[in-house]
């Protein structure tokens, strides 16, 4: 229960004339349009945790009730019924002093038009929240400039916002928000009135922040891209109701209902998907110590013309191709690691699907996934690529063609195996490493 | 047809209660208004005429610049030439007087107007009738509850312009853009700081305009209030009708609309010049101050 920073329970927001009358309809199963006469429904039944050092994403078309939602998160609007609780206590119903004091210490706010006072300078209204806090002119003009600097506006803080561009004066919005020092950070619509390029450097920048100074940040925005970039967790809203709270994998890949899946098929999934998330067990692996007959045999098996090679622990060593290792075989050099080239292409588990076409096509073989210790999770070949963007699974019976097919014939192999049986002796022995190291990748490729 | 309200009676009597009852009241309001005006009038009127000339003209080069300084002089040099000069300033503090007050109530009502509807549907139809109803009617109770003079002058003149003033102050109080009003709610301001610190400096071209037309109101019923003795140009127009003296009325005429022209721009351009010349003045300090952290932070890198 500590680390939620804030809980939203049964919240109802009804403006007109017998709100009261409208939420006990509500509760009683009426349906929002048959109460249009009583008064207009803007926020039913919304409940929800946000945790601590969380990007909250709540997102919805206009008149969803997002921005009637988020205004009820700093007491700038009352529900009609239900309770907000911030960091344990609630703040519904509480006195207006109580409230601004509240809103003073723990939760700010960044608006979608900026909402900066224009008669007062960059510094000035960066300090804005100090200043109604009461902290002192010169350690709140101090405090404001370092915020002023980490926004990326050093040399502007005497200008005022009329004189800077959309971009900057948002950073000033968010320099205000981020100067008052509070945990909570409320986010409406702070990006949708930028340019599509300073929105997304603005994104990132936010996403930087977020994990410099570990706010817990409540974002809206009608944008299922930007919700699905900033989100941790998303709240999907239409006409009032919050139809599905998830993070944006399983919003993606498991919408609650037909509305949210129609909403999601127009997203960028090679900006939501991760590598982590797409990845397949890495068949075709062999250990360096195994030698070439053993990682001949994993390539029959797999029908692959070439293997992963893993030292201790599954750390990723290289690949070998069957050329090469059909050559060693035949050569009766037991050495498997004379033939590695360590080449193959890496991304690491977090990183987003966008980032992988480059290493895909650029390696025929599959692009590796390793942890930042260096250790083989999966692998994504093409084809999983383009079935994870095209939202079709991959993983369906045994008709795996995820590994470039063999360049050389099985027959080949089989053949040279035969011959060479007398040559070495670890063709036996290698048998279980194999089985255990394809066992290793499955479990690896669902953590 | 014989049903006829006796409205005009029920008036009669409630002046009639007002002055018995509240006399007392009323005179005291006389000497105050007496007094402002007496004071405003000695700063006009005992110095030679060319020092108010030169001031005025020195306030309008430093309001607009020098086109309007060399209107100020001539148009005033041609009201001394006439002979209006000392009914000129007569008129002229009357009219500062009235609309220092008609401003110093309107401009709380326009806020209380703007933060409450009911307040706002309230004044709405009280401003509707004191402006609409016919000027001179306000100088009859005028005339009875502070007797001749330039008193119910003043009264008559704040009541009929006022209007404006509570109108502008709430218009642009209300036109203030809502985010910044929520923002400073969000950040947690009282109601009292976001006046302070967000709604009146953006409502301010606003309010200044209400404030220009609350002296051009006055200037106009000034005249008017040269009927129940309140003198100056208003009491020259007056005595020019009676005696059907063409002359004395257009030159009397022609002073009120100089000092209408000149009070006109001088107040108009108050909120537009102010936030010019704030800004010519943030630039300059702001590109000493940036130069100042370039060289502390030049120091710092230097020591460490």
């Amino acid at each position: 229960m500590t680390d939620t920073a804030l809980e939203v329970s049964n919240v109802y927001k009804v403006f007109g004339k017998k709100p009261r009358d409208v939420v006990k309809r509500l509760k009683a199963g009426a349906a929002r349009n048959d109460l249009t006469a009583l008064g207009t429904a803007a926020v039913i039944d919304a409940s929800f945790e946000v945790k601590k050092g969380e990007i909250f994403v709540v997102m919805g078309l206009s008149g969803s009730g997002k921005s009637t939602l988020i205004r009820m998160l700093n007491g700038l609007w009352e529900p009609t019924a239900g309770t907000v609780t911030i960091s344990g206590s609630a703040i519904s119903g509480i006195p207006a002093k109580a409230l601004r004091d509240v809103r003073r210490k723990k939760i700010s706010m960044v608006f979608q038009h900026f909402a900066l006072l224009p008669h007062r300078t960059v510094l000035d209204n960066a300090a804005y929240g100090l200043e109604v806090q009461g902290v002192p002119l010169a350690e709140r003009r101090e405090r404001a400039q370092n915020i002023v600097n980490r926004v990326g506006l050093s040399g502007w803080e005497e200008k005022m916002p009329s004189e800077l561009s959309g971009g900057m004066q948002q950073r000033v919005g968010l320099a205000r928000a981020l100067a008052s020092d509070t945990d909570i950070l409320l986010m409406d619509e702070a990006f949708s009135a930028l340019d599509p390029l300073i929105r997304r450097e603005m994104q990132e920048q936010l996403v930087d922040l977020q994990h410099e100074l570990g706010k817990t940040i409540i974002f809206i925005t009608h944008d299922l891209n930007e919700a699905m970039f900033l989100g941790d967790r998303i709240a999907v809203m239409r006409d009032g109701r919050i139809v599905q709270v998830g993070t944006p994998d399983e919003i993606l890949t498991d919408p609650a209902n037909d509305y949210v899946a129609q909403f999601v098929q127009d997203v960028d999934r090679a900006r939501v998907l991760t590598a982590a998330g797409v990845m397949e067990p890495a068949r075709s692996v062999v250990s360096g110590s195994a030698g070439p007959r053993a990682a001949l045999r994993t390539m029959r098996d797999t029908q692959a013309s070439s293997a992963f090679v893993v030292g201790n622990g599954r750390k990723l060593l290289g690949v070998v191709h069957d050329v090469d290792v059909l050559k060693q075989v035949k050569a009766g050099n037991p050495d498997l690691m004379a033939v590695v080239r360590n080449d193959p292409a890496t991304v690491g588990p977090e990183q987003y699907l966008v980032d992988l076409f480059e290493p895909a096509a650029e390696s025929h073989l599959p692009v590796a996934v390793v942890d930042d210790k260096g250790r083989l999770l999966g692998a994504i070949p093409r084809v999983t690529l383009l079935a994870a963007l095209a939202n079709v699974p991959t993983t369906t019976g045994e008709n795996h063609i995820i590994e470039s097919t063999a360049t050389v014939a099985v027959e080949v192999i089989t053949q040279t195996l035969r011959e060479t049986a007398g040559l070495t002796d670890e063709v036996e022995m290698t048998r279980p490493a194999y089985a255990d190291d394809v066992e290793t990748a499955k479990e690896g490729s669902f953590n | 047809m014989d049903i006829r309200i006796p409205l005009g009676t029920w008036v009669e009597d409630f002046v009639d209660w007002l002055t018995g009852w509240a006399q007392p009241f009323f005179d005291v309001l006389r000497s105050i208004f007496l007094g402002a005006y007496d004071l405003v009038n000695l700063v006009f009127q005992s110095p030679p005429f060319w020092v108010i000339i030169l001031v005025v003209a020195a306030l309008a080069f430093l309001a607009k610049g020098w086109k309007l300084a060399v209107g100020v002089i001539l148009g005033f040099t041609l009201i001394l030439v006439v002979n209006q000069w000392e009914n000129a300033m007569d008129t002229l503090s009357l009219v500062l007087v009235a609309s220092l007050i008609a401003v110093i109530i309107s401009v709380p009502l326009g806020i209380l107007a703007a933060g409450s509807d009911t307040a706002s549907r309230i004044l709405k139809p009280i401003l509707d009738f004191l402006q609409t109803m016919p000027a001179l009617v306000y100088l009859i109770p005028a005339l009875i509850l502070f007797r001749v003079g330039v008193v119910p002058g003043i009264v008559a003149t704040i009541v009929f312009a006022m209007a404006p003033g509570v109108r502008l102050t709430e218009l642009g109080i209300r036109g203030v853009d809502k985010e910044v009003v929520e923002a400073g709610h969000a950040f947690g301001s009282s109601p009292f700081r976001i006046l302070r610190q967000i709604q009146l400096p953006l409502a301010l071209p606003s309010i200044m305009a209400g404030v220009n037309q609350v002296i051009m109101l006055s200037l106009s019923m000034v005249v008017i209030a040269g009927m129940v003795g309140a003198g100056g140009l208003g009491g020259e127009v007056v005595a020019s009708l009676n005696r059907l003296d063409i002359g004395l009325g257009f030159e009397a005429g022609l002073s009120v609309v100089i000092l209408a022209i000149v009070l006109d721009r001088l107040t108009a351009s108050l909120g537009v010049r102010r936030k010019r010349t704030r800004k010519t003045d943030a630039a300059a300090p702001a590109a000493d101050e940036t130069s100042v952290s370039q060289k502390d932070e030049q120091l710092v890198a230097a020591s460490a």
